[in-house]
């Protein structure tokens, strides 16, 4: 970390603005590649910061606060923006907050300026997208909107840098002077009873957060009228502050006053009338935006638009990143083997080669789909078409509980849920976030595609190379469409019964702006890529190679005498022992995941699996395809994958000690019901842990999926026995 | 006023935002339903007198997009309902 972002005496500067502003093109464009990314103490919200260099103050520490359109709040994530701006506790207090304003939409732009004045914060005001103005109709007086609002106004446009010396030097200015930039209230209370409502909330705000500034306390006493009430999430309230709060309410309400209505139209009305000072309008043309619009979002070839662009972004994820995930896994069974060749055969060996090099090869195998879709999503929102997604999309995701912009991760989730799980970002609310999250790994991912083919291929054979139009062929194609649909539909109930019983939380309104459509900046959309494949590889990824370490162990300990040098290591688990086939299996049988596998037997057989299977489902816990070369191993034929012929052969062979058949159409159908709702992945949970700081959710994602998993499959096959099936 | 919606009886000069056709003007008249989502309209300036245009609605996605203060936002339908306008 930089020396100037641990300093105590280091300046700090806010960046605020409504959301589609260009915050954080601004914070990217003043800081370069100098950025760190956090999280707010207690909530998943990222949170960036960087070093700043400012003539006459050194470095100074540049933060984003979460884009809003006020600083009263009702949800915990909307309270961070008034922390981060008020310096509340635990955040520390900006010592100049830089306000970005759309210049196209500068009143509305401006009420949130207002209200950071109000708190007697230093101000310097970004006017960005000043080049768009003309555009619109509209001129903007840069200089007379700085003489009423008493603070630094400095048009800008941050994309293509125009502007950033000279509101560098004003940051610099009111950081070395802050009455530049902290003028008066703008607006007075005409309403005595306002007033007084304000003097007594006042009297209750904790010392530590007014810090015995009298126009502070003023602020904030607004703050907690047009905020506080019996249905916010706000945490560590006084009780005392609510008391008033509704107090005040409830006598508002009683003599017909509208204590919110006047609070925001004092600072609209105080707007309005200073508007023609510096702001011209004249009628504008249809923008670019509405003829753009009239296509996409037109209700019959909009809707063709939006599945065309998701096929491609789906397309592009499922089989686009293919060559590049194969190449990764070749490199690493070869670095494996490699290094395991080179070494004295052994414990280490097998440590090195099974397991940690395995173990960064299936974090690192992640990152192609990462990017990629980090790459779509950055172009989605920086042209301002993921608000349209969520407009075309909101009646029937709303109607699962799920926002409008969980359409693309939980599309994602049909690739692999781990970058899907990333992308839940995309949503504001943690409630969003998590719903989405919860949903997105009983999507059919392409993890399960192997397992499906081994099994399918057992529940109707049909000889390869199989004729293309025989029946055999169509059905398989018919029974894989129909896991597909399977999951869907599942995940989508389970979104439905989890919104509303575990994730119950208050509705929220549904206010989504919809921006004009933007040439996306392609350093921020490189850069967010960067981002999240970083923190995915740090945070995430020293979990799951500590799971890959730790599933080795579970599969090769016990060690039996005899040992060999390994010849192929695709993955951990992959070619589980390194020894030759009935010893690998032998050993793989003897170790303590396949004595797991035999002790959870009762809990399986219920579902039709025998011991055997049980290894496999342990294994497969490393990644679902996993299960495929495991039962392989546990059957001496190391090495086959699912078009293998002699491992399906040995399916259809495979008996029950009494001599029944054991892959049975119903015990095949089983098991892909289990694989379909069980959370067999151990990146997935760890992915899940990195988002939500925490093992609570990981854990009751696990659970509910394996129960789920577990009620369905037995209800598959023990109602079709009942049905006479075999 | 349409029939099914006279359960709730207007003010001849009201109607609900829904009911403007595309491209239609109103001024605005009063927010009903709950303080998180008036509050949240009246600080996006959609305050009692000021204009509102609908631009357009999405029948599948099932909201409106309205016009107010050069801004474009989106409103769910069944939000919409709870917003009264005059023509």
């Amino acid at each position: 970390m930089t020396s100037a972002l641990t300093k105590a005496t280091t300046k700090r500067v806010a960046i605020a603005g409504n959301p589609n502003t260009g915050k954080t093109t601004l914070f990217n464009q003043l800081t370069g590649a100098r950025g760190k990314v956090g999280n707010y103490p207690g909530v998943t919200v990222e949170r960036h910061f960087a070093a700043l260099e400012l003539e006459g103050h050194g470095e100074v520490m540049l933060m984003d606060v979460p884009g809003t359109y006020s600083l009263s709040a009702c949800s915990s994530e909307e309270q961070l923006a008034i922390q981060a701006v008020a310096g509340l506790h635990p955040l520390e207090r900006p010592d100049l907050v830089v306000c970005v304003v759309d210049s196209t939409q500068c009143i509305r732009n401006l009420y949130l300026v207002l209200q950071v004045i109000e708190l007697g914060l230093p101000v310097v005001v970004a006017l960005n997208m000043s080049d768009r103005l003309a555009g619109t109709g509209q001129t903007l007086d840069a200089e007379a909107l700085a003489r009423e609002l008493g603070a630094p106004c400095v048009p800008i446009v941050a994309s293509k840098e125009h502007g950033l010396t000279e509101l560098k030097k004003e940051m610099a200015r009111v950081l070395a002077d802050p009455r530049r930039g902290r003028p008066d209230w703008r607006w007075a209370p005409e309403d005595p009873l306002l007033a007084a409502d304000m003097r007594a909330v006042a009297k209750e705000l904790p010392a530590e957060w007014t810090g015995g500034d009298e126009r502070r306390e003023r602020a904030l006493a607004l703050w907690a009228l047009l905020s506080v009430d019996e249905t916010d999430e706000l945490a560590k309230l006084p009780g005392g502050l609510r008391a008033v709060v509704a107090r005040k309410r409830k006598l508002a309400e009683a003599s017909k006053r509208n204590l919110d209505e006047e609070i925001i139209r004092a600072r609209y009305d105080w707007l309005d009338a200073r508007a023609k000072l510096f702001l011209k309008e004249s009628a504008a043309s249809a923008s670019l935006t509405d003829r753009i619009d009239r296509v996409l979002l037109h209700p019959a070839l909009g809707f063709a638009i939006f599945l065309a662009l998701m096929t491609v972004v789906f397309q592009a994820l499922f089989a686009g990143a293919d060559p590049v995930i194969g190449w990764i896994e070749s490199f690493f069974a070869w670095l494996g083997s490699t290094v395991a060749s080179a070494l004295p055969a052994g414990l280490f060996a097998d440590l090195v080669a099974k397991g940690l090099i395995a173990g960064v090869g299936s974090v690192l195998v992640f990152l192609p789909q990462i990017l990629l879709l980090f790459l779509f999503i950055g172009i989605l929102e920086d042209t301002g078409y993921m608000a349209r997604v969520a407009f075309l999309m909101d009646r029937v995701m709303k109607a699962l509980g799920l926002h409008g912009r969980a359409f693309v991760p939980m599309l994602s989730g049909y690739a692999c849920a781990v970058p899907a799980i990333l992308a839940t970002r995309t949503m504001e609310r943690q409630r969003d976030r998590l719903l989405t999250m919860l949903v997105v790994p009983l999507m059919t991912c392409s993890a399960r595609l192997p397992v499906y083919g081994l099994l399918i291929a057992a529940i109707v054979p049909c000889r390869d190379p199989c004729p293309s139009e025989g029946t055999g062929r169509s059905t398989q194609g018919l029974l894989l469409a129909g896991m597909y649909l399977f999951s869907t539909v599942i995940a989508l109930l389970a979104a439905a019964v989890l919104g509303r019983t575990v994730l119950k939380g208050p509705r929220v309104p549904f206010l989504l702006e919809m921006p004009p459509y933007r040439v996306p900046h392609w350093a921020s959309v490189v850069r967010m890529m960067w981002e999240k494949s970083n923190v995915f590889v740090k945070e995430a990824g020293t979990v799951i190679l500590t799971c890959t370490v730790a599933m080795w162990v579970l599969l090769s300990f016990p060690r039996q005498a005899v040992h060999t040098t390994p010849t192929e290591i695709p993955s951990a688990i992959r070619s589980v022992a390194a020894v030759s086939q009935s010893e690998a299996s032998a050993a793989l049988q003897q170790s303590y995941g396949g004595r797991l596998g035999h002790a959870i037997e009762p809990a399986l057989a219920p579902l039709g699996f025998d011991w055997k299977i049980g290894i496999g489902l342990i294994g497969a816990f490393a990644a679902r395809e996993v299960f495929v070369s495991t039962m392989a191993v546990v059957y001496g034929l190391e090495g086959a994958d699912e078009s293998s012929l002699a491992l399906r052969e040995r399916l259809r062979t495979e008996t029950r000690p009494d001599g029944s058949k054991l892959y049975t159409p119903l015990v095949c159908l089983s098991l892909m019901i289990f694989f379909a709702l069980s959370c067999q992945c151990m990146s997935t949970l760890a992915v899940v842990k990195r988002e939500t700081r925490s093992w609570r959710w990981p854990s009751f994602l696990f659970a509910y999926m394996t129960v789920l998993a577990w009620v369905a499959s037995f209800a598959v096959y023990q109602g079709g026995r009942l049905l006479g099936f075999e | 006023m349409r029939e099914r919606r006279t359960a709730c009886p207007l003010h001849t000069l009201m109607v609900r935002l829904i009911d403007l056709s595309d491209g239609q003007e109103g001024r605005l008249v009063r927010l009903e339903g709950e303080r998180a989502f008036r509050r949240r309209l009246m600080e996006l300036g959609l305050l009692p007198g000021t204009t509102v245009r609908v631009v357009r609605r999405a029948e599948i996605g099932g909201v409106l997009e309205l016009e107010v203060r050069r801004a474009r936002l989106t409103v769910r339908t069944s939000e919409a309902c709870l917003v009264l306008v005059a023509p």
